[in-house]
């Protein structure tokens, strides 16, 4: 075990800001990373223990007791109960003879439970061992039960056939379905790669911001910044080196458009990496991407070897003196938080993805301190086909607010879940017809995710755009038949309470606060202070440091605002006041303990 | 017209709060002259004995009799007060929340630095004794609290401003030293 660790620690070359890759190896080749490991990494990489543990502590997807020889994850996402999540979870605690969170008395199976993983449009679906499995059943989870008790190897066990596009390249061999169901002028298929890198070679990098800037193209994560504008700011930050991101951490459950791309248009995302890195005169670029999309690594390290044979990476790229410029990938360990830019800077450093003050903003102190852009995964796809096609040719997509396309990734009750390139200006009557949902069955959308808005039919005219309704692009679909307070509102915000970092008090604590409040109100127990009290308390998230906590009362005050008559048929009419204690579960342990027949 | 009548309690609490009340020093002579005690351990009034004005409550809730406790106040006083840490957030007794019960017991009848024997691992039950609460509470998350009195203990000073504004209907004086608690 000891010159296994050592093996890794020495494989990053000793550096304590290559955490994250160290404790990913140690997780994946001892199933955990046991006391001894950690402290073994602490005193090779000359950190203290605590520094080692807070970063282990932190992700979802390091332990530090054994998972199991297989590890199931299955996701727990307001669309995966949609689709049938409830009855799949149902078999596998009942086939492995387990709870969640527990591995079997053998050893062989953990059974854990995870937020959304990014296959919205092919729920339910659960990470085993770093492969993905979707559309589970309670048929298909016996079968899997079946064949790890049988030892089968988890590629094996695959046994449906594979997905569409690139995922049935052998470097890649999954299950997963692209579902592209709209192609834009991001998507399409006739790009030529290079074609851009040969172009910029014979600009200057400011005719490159310029050109970027002319197209009026905003950042494409969600908060809209001009990125023609951060560029800018970057380049004349000082610093000795510069660093580009491409943040491809979506944890926003809904979304899944990054997935798609990385899929399938990773050369165009590259090629969008290296016109950033040249305009803004990095030499390095880091692609973040989510621990959920592991199954992408050995596929996109291809691409990028393939690009550094042809020189569109590496140094003196196309022969052009100084131009500089690779790329390397960098894994996340499961943090919805790390999709704020300075949290995933932070887990880039190897330390846990709490988000930083602001400012200095990461432009000009990033990465190691130095001027970092950070990118969106669409963002660097568009700027490509900007250089292409000129910044006016861009503007000629969407509203003048908001130029351009979006991709969006639709799911929930609708035929065809997926992912669509529409300009901005699409309003929600538009998509509900193109995904096959009629609006008669729609009882609300959710836009922008947990984080976003959920919106009634009587806003269904509204526009996507930065002008209206903002979105980083997930939008879910619920229908009539769902119950909107327990099947969307109370697993938000238990997911914000899940991915909470825990660095601001507010949102550490009050979407508890809330999601109690809720339960009571569910339980029949609320009365209308409840709904004022959540209102209220709702408002104070705004002191938090991040968006993440900022928008985790979102839920509860959107579907406050947009559907009050749910709420308000559950609470007590006859009262004024109801603490919602039940003495008969409060006493409930304790009499079982001590073998007592409750008296009350 | 009558006096307005006090009642006190102490429910999973250590009396503390009491002691602060007791620090008012010589003002207790005003303090008898400008209200009644009912229930409360002051008197050794063990029941109510009519409608109360004020209830000050010391201690969170941490079994059944603290319940019983707590709403019979509500029922009989026209104004509750939580006094005191443990009476508004559960105080140092919440910290046995998040432990399992049954460690709780283990530590505290079983394995404990202070017990002798007992390697039958016999847990008190007798149907005499007040049931534990799955946590200790906060008393507002069992009945209707008016007003909130913080510290550990609250300052005599606040407790005797607090009691004076409620009785006189006069605005409460609450001076930085009074509420400060670094």
């Amino acid at each position: 075990m000891k010159t296994g660790v050592q093996k890794i620690v020495e494989k990053y070359g000793k550096d304590k800001t290559r955490l994250m890759d160290i404790l990913i190896d140690v997780q994946s080749e001892f199933g955990f990373i046991p006391r001894e490991i950690t402290v073994q990494i602490a005193d090779d990489l000359g950190m203290s223990e605590v520094d080692v543990d807070q970063t282990i502590s932190f992700y979802h997807f390091f332990s530090q007791r054994p998972t199991g020889k297989y590890h199931i994850f299955l996701n727990n996402s307001a669309v995966a109960y949609m689709m049938g999540r409830k009855e799949v979870a149902d078999t596998f605690t009942k086939e492995l003879g387990i709870n969640f969170n527990e591995v079997t008395p053998d050893g062989l199976v953990g059974l854990f439970e995870t937020s959304c993983i990014g296959m919205n449009d092919q729920e339910p679906a659960a990470i085993i061992n770093n492969r993905i499995f979707t559309k589970l059943t309670p048929f298909r989870a016996k079968e899997i039960v079946r064949d790890i008790k049988e030892g089968k190897d988890i590629d094996d066990m695959i046994v449906a056939d594979y997905g569409d596009g690139e995922n049935r390249s052998d470097l890649i061999k999954s299950v997963v379905t692209n579902n592209i169901r709209k192609i834009g002028p991001i998507l399409e298929r006739n790009h030529k790669p290079g074609q851009a890198i040969e172009k910029i070679s014979k600009m200057t990098p400011e005719q490159v911001i310029d050109e970027v800037k002319r197209s009026n193209i905003r950042g494409r994560g969600g908060a809209g910044f001009p990125t023609g504008m951060k560029w800018e700011f970057c380049r004349n930050a000082p610093g000795e080196k510069k660093y580009i991101f491409c943040n491809a951490d979506e944890g926003e459950p809904g979304t899944f458009k990054d997935r798609v791309v990385l899929t399938e248009r990773a050369r165009l995302l590259f090629e969008g990496m290296v016109i950033a890195g040249y305009a803004v005169g990095a030499t390095e670029g880091i692609l973040y991407i989510r621990h959920e999309y592991k199954y992408l690594q050995t596929y996109l390290e291809s691409i990028l070897k393939a690009a550094r044979d042809v020189n569109y990476l590496g140094k003196n790229i196309l022969g052009k003196k100084g131009f500089n410029f690779d790329i390397r990938i960098q894994f996340g360990a499961g943090a919805y938080v790390c999709g704020e830019e300075s949290a995933l800077i932070e887990s880039a450093e190897g330390k846990r993805g709490e988000p930083r003050d602001r400012p200095p903003f990461p432009v000009e102190k990033g990465y190691l301190d130095m001027p970092t852009v950070v990118n969106n995964v669409e963002t660097l796809c568009a700027v490509v086909k900007v250089i292409l096609n000129g910044g006016e040719w861009y503007k000629s997509f969407g509203t003048t607010e908001s130029t351009g396309t979006k991709l969006l990734s639709i799911s929930g009750d609708c035929k065809f879940p997926g992912v669509y390139e529409v300009e901005w200006g699409f309003s929600i009557n538009d998509i509900l017809d193109m995904v096959g949902a009629h609006n008669e069955e729609v009882q609300a959308v959710q836009v922008g995710g947990p984080s976003g808005a959920i919106i009634a039919s009587n806003e269904f005219n509204r526009i996507l755009g930065y002008e209206d309704l903002a979105t980083g692009g997930s939008l879910i679909i619920i229908g009539k038949n769902r119950d909107i307070l327990t099947d969307i509102v109370l697993n938000f915000t238990e997911f914000f309470i899940e991915e909470s970092c825990g660095s601001c008090s507010t949102c550490r604590i009050i979407p508890t606060l809330l999601k109690n409040k809720l339960v009571k109100i569910l339980n029949a127990r609320g009365v209308k202070q409840d709904i004022d009290d959540m209102v209220e308390w709702g408002k104070i998230l705004k002191a938090s440091r991040c968006g993440l906590g900022q928008t985790a009362a979102n839920p509860i005050l959107s579907s406050i605002k947009n559907f009050r008559p749910l709420y308000e048929e559950k609470i007590q009419k006859n009262k004024v006041f109801d603490s919602g204690f039940d003495m008969n579960a409060a006493v409930k342990e304790s009499c079982e303990v001590t073998g007592r027949v409750p008296n009350i | 017209m009558s006096k307005p009548i006090v009642a006190t309690t102490s429910l999973a609490g250590c009396f503390g709060c009491h002691m602060s009340v007791l620090d008012i020093d010589d003002r207790i002579l005003e303090l008898i002259e400008l209200v009644e005690f009912n229930k409360s351990p002051i008197d050794d009034i063990k029941k109510f004995s009519k409608k109360c004005d004020i209830g000050l409550i010391e201690g969170g809730c941490c079994n059944s009799e603290n319940i019983h406790v707590l709403k019979d106040f509500r029922e009989n006083c026209r104004i509750l007060v939580s006094v005191g840490e443990c009476a508004i957030m559960g105080g140092l007794p919440a910290m046995r929340n998040g432990i399992a019960i049954q460690e709780c017991l283990e530590e505290a009848y079983v394995n404990g630095p202070t017990v002798v024997s007992n390697e039958e691992v016999i847990f008190p039950n007798d149907p005499e004794l007040p049931m534990l609460l799955d946590r200790v509470y906060p008393c507002h998350e069992i009945v209707k609290i008016d007003y909130f009195l913080p510290g550990c203990p609250p300052r005599a000073d606040l407790i005797w401003e607090a009691l004076v504004a409620l009785v006189t209907g006069d605005e409460m004086k609450l001076p930085y030293e009074v509420v400060k608690f670094d």
